[in-house]
């Protein structure tokens, strides 16, 4: 495990002398993986700013309601696990988070590093740095990654007002990060996602995290359908971003992925709200017990 | 009301008949062929232009389409070709060209033709009325009882005739080239021959040129005959660019095509910016083991309409059809598409597909989708398939949260759409061309408005 709780004495001291205010200039040393880490641990630092916060958010599809009341919050440097049923509203929190627009939002707001998102659409939401690890990817015949990956980024640049990347400097930083990911030079040209494997699939997307450096990645059921091996590669992408200045909301059904991705807290949600939160133990006592406890009794007929 | 009874005739069936009789005479052409010219016009003249209740024109009516007929073109004067040569190289037309300018066969502007290749003017061959050409340029017509054919029978000026000799392979493209010239406004009737003798190999490639003294751009009647022949072995791969600007242009094509055995015909066609367009393919394989592979996409807007109409006759055993055609409408445009594959009752073995796919972007625009199949014949494999639909608002979605605003997500998928038949074309050069269009027409739709900017000020 990367993180272990009682932090030894060296390590503390290395901290103390960069200063916590140097958050973000230490984004580069993250990217060798071991230090971010470490820092994101609140017990260290404190806490971090807010990143996310999602206040008495009410929503509804076709008339039901998914979300209700539902308050949650991120914060820098923070790694959340938000964990439930089926059913409970997991993933419509996190399309409504992205911008999907069959959703309807009721009530409530939704804040990124103090901006309101709701009245914004899914790309400028994503400039704002929001993104979201689908739980299926969706595949886009004829369009082929790399093209895909040039106009997402660029895209994504432009509306920060940000100079665009040459094709060169573009091809430099997607080679590395793809190397990272185990992820070949013929997957890159072809269709993406079109044909890939659950795992490709899902390690592209790890990828598309990779080159857009979000400032809030959701990671909807990244786990699921992937095999131990595919579970560690992505785990270990996920790990490489772990940054003071970055908050991760990882959706799951497992324990088992929070083995590698050690969370800093772990939500309960059940019927749309969160119900309980705690360490990373909840996480394993979830797996003992299952949600029984958070399962409304059926209606006796 | 009675179908039998024939209405009044509308004034562009008046003047159609009016230009027949002031310019036959004139027309070129032996006694043959004078005779030829007036049985066609008869026909003509029994049906009118085609309107809705004509099976075939059902979803085009052109009656009611074409208000008017425009006056015939003249032969282009010195100083519009000269001005074209101008433009050509400013504009690098390709060199191994063809060019026709407003229907007329001008061999001063084309150039660079391999060995292998005889090129002469439809005029001169019909004045020479050699009977073996002559059969060869009429004999499809009675196939394809076809108004539009008959019409273009009546009143052709010119056009050019392509012998291509046995056994010659040119690689690079032949690249036919139309040029619309005319200051006002006209009509032109051109019928082109294309001659492909056993074993040769040869790559058609069809474009379109306005030139800068056409006022309004483009804006004229444009019926044109393409009559292709293809001997034991052949391959004649075939692109056509029917695009331009001209909201008011009619453009009336008629693709006649007879496959020996073992011969290969592949054609592509890209349609966009023209008003009202018929692309009619009349396909009859008359050899064992040939192959047609047709396909085309077409981007309408405003209140264009564009149909596709495909008759592919299996007469021969053993022989494969592909028909695959896209359409994207937008706005109040109409797109129709009719693809019958016939198999004759000793055509065993045939294998025929159809597919047909259209994107509809506004609920305006309208999309006619019939696929038919007549089979006589009991060891067959034939398929068909319609599609219409919006895009798919979960890929739009997964683009839009990748950062891609809206109108650039749609135009990168409606890209990937349509992309798929251009890259099909098998050829470099022209997939680029191709490609370069299809990506000017997305670009034009959303205007100087267009959203990718949009982050930037918000």
């Amino acid at each position: 495990m990367r993180r272990a709780v009682p932090v030894g004495i060296g390590f503390l001291q290395k901290i103390t002398k960069n200063g916590a205010k140097n958050f973000r200039d230490r984004r580069s040393e993250n990217s060798s993986g071991q230090l971010a880490l470490n820092c994101s641990n609140p017990l260290i630092f404190g806490r971090g700013k807010i990143v996310l916060e999602v206040k008495n958010l009410s929503v509804s599809i076709g008339g039901r309601q998914i979300l209700d009341d539902l308050d949650l919050t991120v914060r820098d440097g923070e790694v959340a696990a938000l964990m439930g049923p089926n059913g409970s509203g997991k993933s419509t929190l996190s399309h409504v988070l992205a911008g999907r627009k069959d959703d309807t939002v009721e009530t409530g707001e939704v804040l990124l590093n103090g901006e309101s998102l709701l009245n914004l659409e899914p790309d400028a939401r994503a400039a704002k740095g929001l993104f979201l690890a689908f739980q299926y990817p969706v595949e886009i015949p004829g369009v082929a990654t790399l093209t895909f990956l040039k106009a997402a980024l660029n895209a994504q640049r432009k509306q920060r007002g940000q100079e665009e990347f040459s094709t060169p400097d573009f091809m430099k930083r997607v080679k590395a990060l793809a190397g990272k990911l185990k992820i070949s030079q013929d997957m890159l040209k072809r269709a993406l996602n079109a044909g890939f494997s659950g795992g490709e699939k899902k390690r592209m997307e790890i990828l598309q995290m990779a080159l857009l450096e979000p400032a809030f990645a959701i990671l909807d059921e990244t786990d699921s359908g992937l095999d131990i091996d595919a579970l560690r590669v992505v785990a270990d992408g996920v790990n490489a971003l772990r940054s003071p200045a970055r908050g991760f909301l990882i959706i799951t059904h497992y324990q088992r992925v929070l083995d590698y991705v050690v969370p800093d807290i772990v939500h309960v949600m059940a019927q749309g709200r969160i119900v309980r939160s705690g360490g990373k133990e909840l996480a394993v006592e979830l797996e003992k017990s299952g949600y029984r406890d958070y399962v409304a009794e059926p209606a006796v007929a | 009301m009675n179908a039998d009874i024939i209405p009044a005739r509308t004034p562009a069936e008046i003047s159609l008949a009016r230009t027949f009789d002031a310019f036959k005479a004139g027309l070129p052409g032996n006694m043959d062929v004078t005779k030829w010219r007036e049985a066609s016009f008869k026909a003509f003249k029994v049906s009118g232009l085609p309107h809705r209740r004509i099976e075939a024109w059902h979803y085009t009516d052109l009656r009611a389409l074409m208000r008017d007929a425009l006056p015939l073109a003249s032969f282009p004067g010195a100083a519009t070709i000269d001005a074209l040569r101008a433009e050509f190289a400013a504009a690098r037309v390709p060199r191994q060209r063809i060019v026709l300018v407003d229907g007329f066969f001008v061999p001063e502007l084309s150039d660079g033709l391999p060995e292998g290749l005889k090129v002469r003017s439809l005029a001169s061959a019909l004045t020479e009325g050699r009977p073996d050409l002559i059969a060869l340029l009429s004999s499809h017509d009675l196939a394809a009882r076809d108004p539009i054919v008959s019409l273009n029978a009546a009143l052709m000026q010119d056009g050019v005739v392509i012998e291509v000799a046995p056994s010659t392979v040119i690689a690079e493209p032949i690249n036919l080239v139309h040029a619309t010239a005319s200051p006002t406004p006209a009509a032109h009737f051109s019928r082109s021959a294309l001659i492909l003798g056993a074993g040769a190999s040869l790559r058609l490639a069809e474009s379109r040129h306005i030139a800068n003294r056409a006022q309004p751009v483009g804006a004229g009647q444009a019926n044109a005959c393409l009559i292709v022949s293809l001997g034991d072995g052949a391959k004649l791969a075939h692109t056509a660019m029917a695009t331009g600007t001209a909201p008011a242009g009619v453009r009336l094509e008629s693709v006649m095509v007879r496959i020996g055995a073992r011969a290969k015909f592949d054609s592509f066609a890209l349609v966009a910016g023209i008003g009202l367009v018929r692309r009619q393919m009349f396909v009859r394989f008359e050899g064992a083991e040939s192959e047609a592979l047709l396909s085309g996409v077409s981007l309408l807007g405003g209140r264009e309409h564009a149909d596709t109409t495909l008759l592919v006759e299996h007469v021969a055993p053993g022989c494969v059809s592909r028909e695959t055609f896209k359409y994207i409408l937008d706005e109040e445009a109409t797109g129709v598409f009719q693809g019958k594959i016939h198999v004759a009752p000793g055509a065993q073995k045939t294998d025929g597909k159809m597919l047909c796919k259209a994107m509809l972007l506004s609920d305006m625009a309208a999309m006619n989708n019939k696929p038919e199949l007549e089979i006589f014949a009991d060891d067959v494999a034939c398929g068909h398939g319609a599609t219409c639909g919006g895009l798919d608002i979960d890929q739009l979605f997964y683009l839009q949260t990748r950062g891609l605003p809206f109108a650039q997500a749609e135009a990168l998928l409606l890209e990937a759409f349509a992309g798929e038949l251009v890259d099909g074309i098998g050829h470099e050069g022209l997939i680029k061309a191709y490609r370069r269009e299809v990506s000017a027409w997305l670009s034009a739709r959303h205007g100087p408005t267009a959203a990718p900017s949009r982050g930037l000020i918000a």
